[in-house]
């Protein structure tokens, strides 16, 4: 448990050390991600023994992003005279950008032959 | 004996008891989903920022004072963004698949979400610098900020797009692909995680495994897209 921990902040750890040393444009904890996907690639054994502590972390991703959101109905003055505005155009460009991006992966899977439907 | 109002104002300036509170308001928001039947305008997320934003109000407590104790479970995100990587290994087989339907999947969906929201908000008299703050709404947080700062937008402004603009995709994704029929986990997932980054990606993994890897993958390379082309669609309206 302590172990894979640690592995995964050493990870974000090289991440950050990386994105900060070459300046990208990416930020530390995806580097960790990909460095930490290529280790697990590269060395299958790692894999079986981080991936439950990964799935734990996981599955309670939304609690993460509770204090950021406090902040945003703490700040909302922020949106100011152009709130109804800036809310619309959330909206909508929200539910047409999943309904457009859904609707290219499903027909771009079935030209393809690839469904899906052994993989639901 | 200590007076109440002395161990209020011991409690209330340390991170103890926001930490604890954040956890409760997340604990009550799991809860009201569950009772709810799993109806996704009943979003975790949701109902814990408004009571904890309702009890901040209350007892005049200052957001920095918040975050204090909050700052342990926002500090999570880091370690949850590399984790991902266990996700992106175990569905590393669909993946190799569907490398055509993510591509086109991200393109199409990530050019929808900046150009019809800068159309929008231009349309309705929004200009300047809270346009350039719009464009980058559906990716990750700390990548919006970079990208904003470089178009001129405002920072603060631009987080809060993001988290309502997450909101607002965790709480009507699933009631829009169903309408759309759409029963692909794999689309499903991807759609959201391009739209509605982090927050759309926990809702994801709420509802499916596969769907939340997806998500996970087309949130990270949204972050890249928008970087590379959030300056040319700004620059059509201005």
């Amino acid at each position: 448990m302590i172990l894979n921990i640690a592995v995964i902040l050493g990870f974000q750890l090289a991440g950050e050390v990386i994105a900060r040393a070459l300046a990208l444009p990416v930020p530390g904890p995806v580097i960790g991600m990909a460095l930490l996907l290529g280790a697990f690639l590269l060395r299958p054994a790692l894999a079986e023994r981080v991936l439950p502590t990964a799935r734990g972390v996981l599955q309670h991703l939304s609690l993460l992003f509770v204090p950021a959101g406090v902040g945003v109905i703490s700040h909302a003055e922020a949106l100011g005279q152009s709130g109804p505005a800036l809310l619309l155009a959330l909206v909508a460009s929200t539910v047409l950008a999943l309904a457009a991006g859904a609707l290219t992966f499903v027909a771009l899977a079935r030209l393809t032959g690839n469904d899906g439907e052994d993989s639901a | 004996m200590t007076e109440l109002p002395e161990i209020w104002s011991y409690l209330r300036e340390g991170p103890l008891l926001w930490l604890t509170a954040t956890l409760v308001a997340y604990l009550i928001g799991d809860a009201a989903y569950r009772l709810s039947r799993d109806n996704p305008l009943v979003n975790p997320v949701l109902v814990a920022m408004l009571l904890l934003a309702a009890l901040l109000w209350v007892t005049s407590t200052p957001y920095g004072t918040y975050f204090e104790g909050a700052q342990f479970v926002h500090f999570m995100l880091g370690p949850a963004t590399v984790a991902l990587a266990g996700p992106l290994y175990s569905n590393l087989h669909h993946m190799r698949r569907t490398l055509i339907p993510m591509a086109g999947a991200l393109l199409v969906g990530s050019g929808t979400a900046i150009l019809s929201a800068l159309w929008i908000a231009d349309a309705m008299g929004v200009g300047g610098a809270t346009l350039a703050s719009l464009a980058p709404k559906s990716t990750t947080a700390p990548v919006a900020i970079g990208i904003a700062e470089q178009l001129g937008g405002l920072p603060t402004l631009t987080a809060t797009l993001v988290i309502l603009t997450g909101i607002i995709g965790a709480v009507v994704v699933t009631p829009l692909m169903n309408a759309l029929r759409i029963t692909d986990w794999r689309a499903r997932g991807f759609a959201v995680g391009t739209a509605a980054h982090g927050i759309g990606t926990a809702r994801a993994f709420q509802v499916n495994q596969t769907a939340g890897a997806f998500a996970g993958i087309g949130m990270g390379f949204n972050a890249l897209l928008t970087a590379l082309i959030a300056p040319y669609v700004l620059a059509l309206f201005q």
